[in-house]
């Protein structure tokens, strides 16, 4: 029997209000799996790249506490959104690659006790499984195969880009230009990756509220993409992109002039289906557009 | 010394001639391509062995007038800089060649840039300097303030982030990627006294750095290791540090990140959103999607608000780390 794998969990903001069926599906997968999280219970908010506007100092000191709880642990930390995971790596790459900086941010941190020292690595949990679990491990786990869905990958930016950065974080490297970890893991679950403009493209989540009708416009662009793809669903690993694509397709169809909407998954969601959990264990009744397929 | 091999790639090529075409239209031409071959290469016997009416811009052929800028299957490059080889390796033998835009393409792979130009030049980009009209000594810049211009000053002018954008594409007003890092380069810049001027400009609704969708194409496609969102992201802080922040939905979306996280830790989603936006308009904005979250259960009540363990400690933090104030 191999070593247990066991990570330090960031579950972020939005999965504990927004989107629990992430947080919910992200806990019966790891139980399918026998994967180990331990939720990071101390973390803040990573600042989503809004506080990072502000104050950016601030930011890198809020993001090193959260990696200082997974290094006191002694463990990888593992993210569930893609936001989380560009400011946290981002963070760790900044302090990793400047002393001067590191000694500033751990004076303030010396304040209340804690050290960052840059001994954890920082993953997403898509990456975590492709890497450490294995796509042929997960094959092998497979009940039921998702072989009758055409299923559109959208990958999220802030997984991607800067790929300089991402790929430091994960073994195998994906290209912003053509990623394909995501069409990887739908083709190990047996469904049928569909290939489309818009999987590596922005969703608009982050101008949301300040920038309405460009984000409205990204988001049909997208749910447009994998409609015209014949796609049956779309999967996604960030909670904010499902946010966008899942709620806001009222918004979204009036800017882009059609009627666009379907059922939209979290990456754990889609695990969680192929592994043969249940329904309600990965909260797919907490969708806007609605689940019709199960 | 590596041996030299040679495959049949496709090439879609985008032609359009605005003076005589309705529409655009793709040539398919095959060729055998080399390993030693670049995209401007391929530009070139296009032109020289297939059609000699094919029209693209280039000059320096060594990435540095950033005219040769084009994209191949959507992904931008300098067509003197870019190998055929990585391309054929990440895409396959089936390649696109399309201009920078197809909706100002001029002819084949010539775009007009005109917007690019004007936004460029609507930022000031250049040194606004109140000195001395007879200076007794030289204006001297240290080799530590020349580096905090971060390598802004590395852009080319190519276009590439400009037209790889996805709000370029949407909003007309929106400056862009590399105006916005060339307003950097001269806010950063020791000798310009323009800085407040140029925040302005950049700090506009709609026009300025909030429209940024933080989706870091702009980073991803710089041929020249520019790094615009990081610039993005500096000038927002300058507009903070600078006190030119305007009390609007953008700014108090910033903001309120702090409160959150000062209060909770995490982030409250729901009063974010109130706070960015006043109740009211709230309410209209967003009441619709808003009731459809709750009704499945995707909203949580103030009372029900997750908090961070050891909250005392974050308090603490923003207490001794905060750099600004608004």
């Amino acid at each position: 029997m191999e070593k247990k794998l066991t990570y330090a969990l960031f579950t972020g903001c939005t999965a504990k209000e927004s989107t629990p069926e992430q947080l919910m599906s992200t806990y019966a997968v790891a139980k399918k799996l026998g994967i180990e999280l331990v939720e990071l219970s101390e973390a803040t908010c990573c600042g989503a790249s809004h506080l990072q506007d502000y104050d950016d100092f601030l930011s890198l000191v809020l993001n090193a506490r959260n990696i200082c709880y997974a290094e006191s642990r002694g463990m990888t930390m593992v993210t569930i959104c893609n936001t989380c995971q560009l400011n946290t790596a981002m963070t760790k790459h900044r302090l990793d690659s400047d002393p001067e900086l590191k000694a500033r941010v751990n004076e303030k941190l010396a304040e209340v006790g804690l050290e960052y020292k840059g001994t954890s690595k920082i993953t997403h949990f898509l990456y975590a499984l492709i890497d450490d679990f294995g796509l042929e491990t997960i094959k092998e786990k497979v009940v039921t195969p998702l072989s009758q869905f055409n299923i559109a990958p959208f990958y999220g930016c802030h997984n991607i880009r800067p790929s300089e950065l991402q790929n430091e974080t994960h073994d195998s490297a994906e290209n912003a230009y053509n990623p394909n970890s995501l069409d990887e893991l739908i083709i190990a679950l047996g469904g049928v990756n569909v290939d489309y403009e818009e999987k590596n493209k922005c969703c608009g989540f982050h101008a949301e509220l300040q920038a309405p009708h460009t984000a409205a416009v990204l988001t049909g662009k997208a749910l447009m993409g994998a409609m015209d793809a014949n796609a049956d669903w779309m999967v996604t690993p960030c909670p904010l992109c499902h946010l966008k694509l899942d709620t806001q397709y009222e918004h979204a169809s009036h800017a882009v002039g059609r009627d666009v909407k379907m059922p939209v998954l979290h990456m754990q969601q889609m695990v969680g289906l192929a592994l043969g959990c249940a329904p309600s264990e990965l909260g797919l009744q907490h969708h806007v557009s609605k689940v019709n397929f199960v | 010394m590596t041996t030299i091999t040679t495959q049949t790639i496709t090439f879609n090529v985008f032609r359009f001639n605005s003076e005589t075409d309705y529409l655009p239209y793709y040539k398919k031409v095959e060729m055998e391509v080399t390993s030693e071959e670049v995209v401007l290469d391929i530009l070139n016997r296009i032109k020289w062995e297939v059609d000699g009416s094919f029209s693209y811009r280039r000059s320096c052929r060594h990435g540095i007038c950033g005219a040769c800028a084009i994209k191949v299957n959507g992904k931008g490059v300098l067509a003197c800089k870019e190998r055929m080889n990585d391309l054929i390796e990440l895409f396959g033998t089936e390649l696109t060649l399309e201009p920078l835009s197809i909706k100002r393409a001029v002819k084949d792979m010539i775009i007009d840039k005109e917007d690019f130009w004007v936004k460029h030049e609507a930022i000031e980009p250049y040194l606004i300097s109140h000195i001395e009209e007879h200076p007794e000594m030289e204006c001297a810049v240290t080799p530590a303030q020349a580096e905090a211009l971060l390598d802004s000053d590395y852009c080319i002018q190519c276009g590439l982030c400009h037209y790889s954008c996805p709000v370029i594409e949407i909003n007309d007003d929106f400056i862009g990627p590399a105006a916005f890092a060339k307003a950097y380069r001269f806010n950063a810049d020791v000798r310009d006294d323009g800085i407040d001027e140029r925040l302005d400009i950049i700090n506009a609704p709609s026009a300025g750095v909030w429209d940024c969708v933080k989706c870091f194409e702009c980073a991803e496609v710089c041929p020249k290791e520019v790094n615009p969102i990081e610039k993005i992201t500096k000038l927002h802080n300058q507009i903070f540090e600078h006190g030119r922040a305007i009390n609007n939905v953008a700014t108090r979306h910033a903001v309120g990140f702090a409160h959150s996280i000062k209060k909770h830790g995490l982030l409250d989603e729901a009063e974010l959103v109130r706070y960015s936006e006043g109740t009211l308009p709230m309410l209209m904005k967003h009441g619709k999607v808003g009731f459809k979250m709750f009704k499945v259960g995707k909203v949580v009540m103030p009372w029900n608000m997750p908090k961070s363990d050891k909250l005392d400690e974050v308090k603490a933090l923003i207490k001794s780390s905060s750099t600004v104030k608004f």
